[in-house]
């Protein structure tokens, strides 16, 4: 059991501890089955926070896999197939990012979730589970286990504590993300085989070049689907309305990153000839999810789809700087899947504190909403201005480095596609700006005019303000979470300088 | 009776005398303690479980090479004994509550199991044949046990007619292989076979082909799948859960041990048939599936389905390097789906009441609700019928996708993939059910029948987690032929 006591080991299966003592609690029991699920997100962050930085395990200058945890699993018959975990600079953000979206997505369920309370904290600690596995599993038999087991608990999130419409987005979520990684497992498979390992660090430059497009292709399929990419995208507004407001601020937070991720982890290192020809095409589609994603948002009445369209126009942001493959690029996509994380998640966890009072989520009925509650006013004045890149908060430093990688990439070979996602930015402070005047300024709409309408108790300001030290921490300074991801992402582009030579 | 004769068929023989004495002994046990006798049929199948666990490691051919016991008989056989050990289980309560309690029901199902043991030992198409008939006959009488009830008797006529028919088909086939080679001996005519135009390779390719109609009715592949659903569905429930494990596997016990490690080119020649109907059947019943709204019925086409899963390891059996692992992978699967799919049944029959009653998908409304561990598990038989983890559905899969992916049969590793796909549409159908809509499900308890379904859920589970022993285990089965 020596596997089970490595340091990323615990972090990624310590929230089944709290599943194992929820399972002895009487399910009347709220508050305390609350804690124990509260206190178990935070245990597992403390343990995620010590690996990386208090424990001297992980030295964060250098490039290379670290907390490494390898142990030989199913080695029959010219399979080789390990339980092997490790972090790098790409996944260490995205492990934190979860750790610590996991107790505040918690935390806001206090008063929103009443029904079946053990089984939501379960469903969520088993998630947490999968997603911190995807983050870390080095082995791509492990990552395809954690990847679709982190559809079990959502789809039960989705389809329980869903609204009126659960069942067909919860079913449409399933399947849809199911018929990206099947492909994806046809891949690994042959990889496997063809390759003689299932570890990914064993297996980079290892893939014949005239394999590579296809098997890039399959792992897109999936990934692609996850992230969402236009066209593929059509699951996600669904999903995002009838989720409940913590399984919205997971799936926007952490699930839609497990596939820009994919993409980061496996088809980059994996893939790098097929990746540099790719890249124009996922450039293009990139640039039409950002522009449409902020067409569509705009013309949104209900306002969490707002925000759930929103995503389709940033994850295009992260697409466009991944594949721009230099330095600036990628570091600004993964910077910004962080702050997509951290802006969306607060704007739902917003969103989700005005629908519990008022029942619903249509921008007209709203109006003149600051003057009543002002506290809850100013803060998604500050959310959405994250959200919408106003320099000085985090969006704009992921947007702005993204851009930057975007226009001087050699891969892309054209400074058109930074131009025009720079419309997207200006789309995006028209929709989150015209979301802004009509829900909080002007006349008192229909709902402010009669509902006692409360503002945020301490509960719910304790929930986004570690949001907003980030939101604030990451715009004025980033220096350090830029210091954290570079080596690795020099690492990941050894190999592309040399191809993208030959190539012009 | 030479002793080694003898010794090669000791859990056969030993099956069969505890049947018999069973018979016997059941006439002196009241009508009102016939759990008695379940338990003795569940003593003898204990019994020839560790004989079997001794014979491990053992080759011995007896009876002129007639019958043989080897790696791959040892792993069916114990399959076979833990699946009537099962059968047993569920069925005890169930039987009574359906009142159809009757001893002779384990005898016969004893009997049955003889036939599954001498299917996996047999390497004479004679034996074939009668190890077919053996355990098919029981299995005739068990589909109608029912009896007084139309839907049993109408399944177990439909199922004797169409047996006695695709029994036909074998016969044929191997009255045509004997004309083309001289001989039933499986190795015979595998080495007649083998130098290029010794023998009238048509004739014997049509015999191959009738045989393999003959037993693609027992396993259920499409085009020869139209009995099972209403087999399925009109056999107690008991009977069918014993039937969809055990005679699916006997039958592709005869299928591997003909086609599986067989180095005759007609054998090669027909690989590309066996991929065809893998793929028919994957689609067929998959899709067919998904329009059902009796769970027994889905489930028997979901039955149907994984018949298509399996052969698909047959499909790169031509290629020398695979053909242990496909075997493996065969062997690997046909226990995942034994497993599962026994708990899947065991719920349903947890749920049905007499007059058919909670036997539509419906009925699982809030079942996950008002009881989490049987809805758990029940979630997770669906997640390992789909292939989903963290279940042994999924690792077999891998294992089958592997052979053929290796074996360069893109298109068919491409068509079980999108089938799996499909197949989730209906599984989370009941899941849905289970967790997402309001119901009042009235279960029966009963301590057996619940017991088979933890313990295979937690199988399911856990050796998902550590596969690696089983897959050993199954590759070590290879059939042994010279």
């Amino acid at each position: 059991m020596d596997f089970l006591l490595q340091p990323l080991s615990l972090v990624t299966f310590f929230p089944l501890v709290g599943v194992l003592v929820l399972l002895f609690i009487n399910s009347e029991a709220k508050t305390a089955i609350r804690w124990t699920a509260i206190g178990t997100a935070l245990i597992t962050f403390a343990i995620s926070l010590w690996a990386f930085f208090f424990s001297g395990l992980y030295n964060p200058a250098s490039g290379d896999l670290q907390l490494v945890a390898k142990y030989d699993w199913i080695m029959v018959s010219g399979w080789s197939i390990r339980y092997y975990l490790a972090a790098d600079g790409l996944s260490v953000l995205l492990i934190l990012l979860t750790t610590f979206l996991t107790p505040i997505a918690l935390l806001s369920t206090w008063a929103a979730v009443q029904e079946r309370v053990k089984d939501f904290m379960i469903f969520f600690l088993l998630l947490e589970v999968g997603m911190l596995g995807v983050f870390v599993a080095q082995d791509l038999f492990l990552f395809y286990i954690f990847w679709e087991f982190t559809l079990v608990p959502m789809y039960f999130l989705i389809g329980i504590w869903g609204g009126p419409n659960r069942l067909y987005a919860a079913v449409k979520f399933f399947l849809y993300t199911m018929a990206g990684s099947i492909l994806m497992l046809l891949a690994i498979l042959w990889l496997g085989i063809n390759v003689g390992t299932f570890s990914v660090p064993d297996m980079i430059g290892k893939v014949p070049a005239a394999a590579q497009m296809l098997l890039f292709m399959a792992f897109t399929a999936a990934f692609a689907i996850k992230v969402p990419m236009w066209p593929l995208h059509s699951w996600l507004p669904d999903a995002h309305v009838e989720a409940p407001t913590a399984g919205s601020v997971i799936l926007a937070g952490v699930l839609l990153k497990m596939g820009t991720y994919g993409f980061l982890r496996f088809n980059l290192p994996l893939f790098p000839e097929a990746a540099v020809k790719a890249a124009p095409v996922i450039a293009v589609l990139a640039v039409i999810g950002i522009l449409y994603g902020a067409a569509v948002s705009y013309s949104q009445k209900d306002v969490k789809k707002l925000v759930a369209y929103s995503s389709v126009s940033h994850l295009g942001f992260v697409m466009l700087g991944m594949f721009a493959l230099n330095s600036q690029g990628i570091a600004g996509a993964i910077l910004q899947m962080i702050n997509h994380g951290l802006s969306t998640g607060a704007l739902f966890l917003l969103v989700g504190m005005i629908y519990e009072q008022t029942h619903t989520r249509e921008i007209k009925v709203y109006g003149g909403l600051w003057k009543i509650t002002p506290i809850f006013g100013t803060l998604m004045l500050i959310v959405a201005l994250s959200s919408m890149g106003l320099p000085g908060l985090n969006g704009f430093v992921g947007e702005f480095t993204i851009l930057l990688g975007a226009f001087g990439s050699a891969a892309y070979g054209s400074y058109w596609y930074a131009i025009l996602s720079a419309i997207g930015v200006i789309l995006a402070a028209i929709y989150i700006l015209y979301m802004f005047q009509k829900m909080f300024l002007g006349p008192a709409g229909e709902i402010t005019h009669h509902h006692e309408l409360k503002d945020l108790n301490w509960r719910e300001i304790i929930t986004l303000l570690p949001l907003l030290v980030f939101i604030f921490w990451i715009g004025i300074y980033p220096a350090p979470f830029f210091n954290l991801i570079a080596p690795a992402i020099e690492k990941l582009l050894v190999p592309f300088q040399a191809i993208l030579l030959a190539a012009h | 009776m030479t002793q080694l004769d003898f010794s090669t068929i000791l859990p056969v023989a030993v099956l069969t005398a505890w049947a018999c004495a069973l018979l016997i002994v059941d006439l002196f046990i009241p009508r009102d303690r016939k759990g008695l006798t379940a338990l003795l049929a569940a003593f003898g199948l204990a019994l020839t479980l560790g004989i079997s666990l001794t014979q491990v490691g053992r080759e011995l051919s007896g009876f002129n090479g007639m019958v043989m016991l080897d790696g791959f008989s040892n792993f069916l056989c114990m399959l076979f004994l833990v699946t009537g050990l099962f059968g047993v289980a569920v069925a005890y309560g169930y039987n009574r509550r359906m009142q159809i309690e009757r001893g002779e029901y384990y005898v016969i199902m004893l009997f049955s199991i003889v036939g599954m043991l001498l299917m996996s030992q047999a390497a004479d198409l004679i034996i074939i044949f009668l190890a077919l008939e053996l355990l098919s006959i029981p299995l005739y009488v068990l589909a109608a046990f029912a009896y007084p009830k139309a839907e049993s008797q109408e399944a177990g006529i439909k199922y004797f007619l169409l047996g006695a028919f695709s029994t036909g088909f074998v016969v044929y086939g191997i009255a045509l292989i004997f004309g083309a080679t001289g001989t039933t001996s499986i190795a015979k005519i595998i080495a007649e076979d083998v130098p290029a135009g010794a023998v009238d390779a048509n004739l014997l390719a049509a015999g191959a082909g009738l045989v393999l109609v003959g037993l693609g009715f027992k396993v259920a592949l499409v085009p020869f799948h139209m009995w099972t659903p209403d087999v399925y569905q009109g056999a107690p429930t008991s009977v069918t859960a014993f039937m969809a494990a055990g005679a699916k596997a006997a039958g592709f016990a005869a299928l591997l041990r003909i086609f599986g490690l067989s180095v005759s080119p007609t054998a090669w020649a027909l690989a590309p048939v066996l991929a065809v109907l893998a793929a028919l059947t994957m689609i067929i019943g998959n899709l067919i599936a998904v329009a059902q709204t009796d769970i027994k019925r889905m489930l028997a086409y979901s039955s149907i389905a994984q018949a298509g899963y399996i052969l698909m390891a047959f499909a790169p059996l031509n290629d020398e390097r695979l053909r242990a692992v496909s075997v493996a992978a065969a062997l690997f699967y046909l226990v995942a789906y034994t497993i599962t799919s026994f708990g899947a049944w065991g719920v349903v029959m947890l749920l049905e009441s007499a007059e058919n009653k909670g036997l539509n998908i419906a009925d699982y409304a809030g079942l996950g609700r008002k009881y989490p561990l049987l809805g758990t598990a029940m979630t997770i038989f669906m997640l390992s019928l789909t292939g989903l983890p963290p279940t042994l559905g999924l690792v077999g899969k891998l294992y089958l996708f592997r052979a053929t992916v290796e074996g360069g049969l893109y298109w068919l590793a491409i068509v079980g993939v999108l089938t799996s796909l499909i197949s989730a549409f209906y599984y989370l159908r009941v899941v849905v059910n289970m967790f997402m809509r309001e119901g009042d499900p009235q279960i029966h308890r009963e301590w057996w029948l619940e017991f088979t379904i933890g313990a295979t859920a937690v199988i399911t589970v856990v050796v998902s987690l550590v596969p690696a022993p089983l897959f050993n285990w199954a590759q070590q089965a290879l059939i042994k032929l010279f």
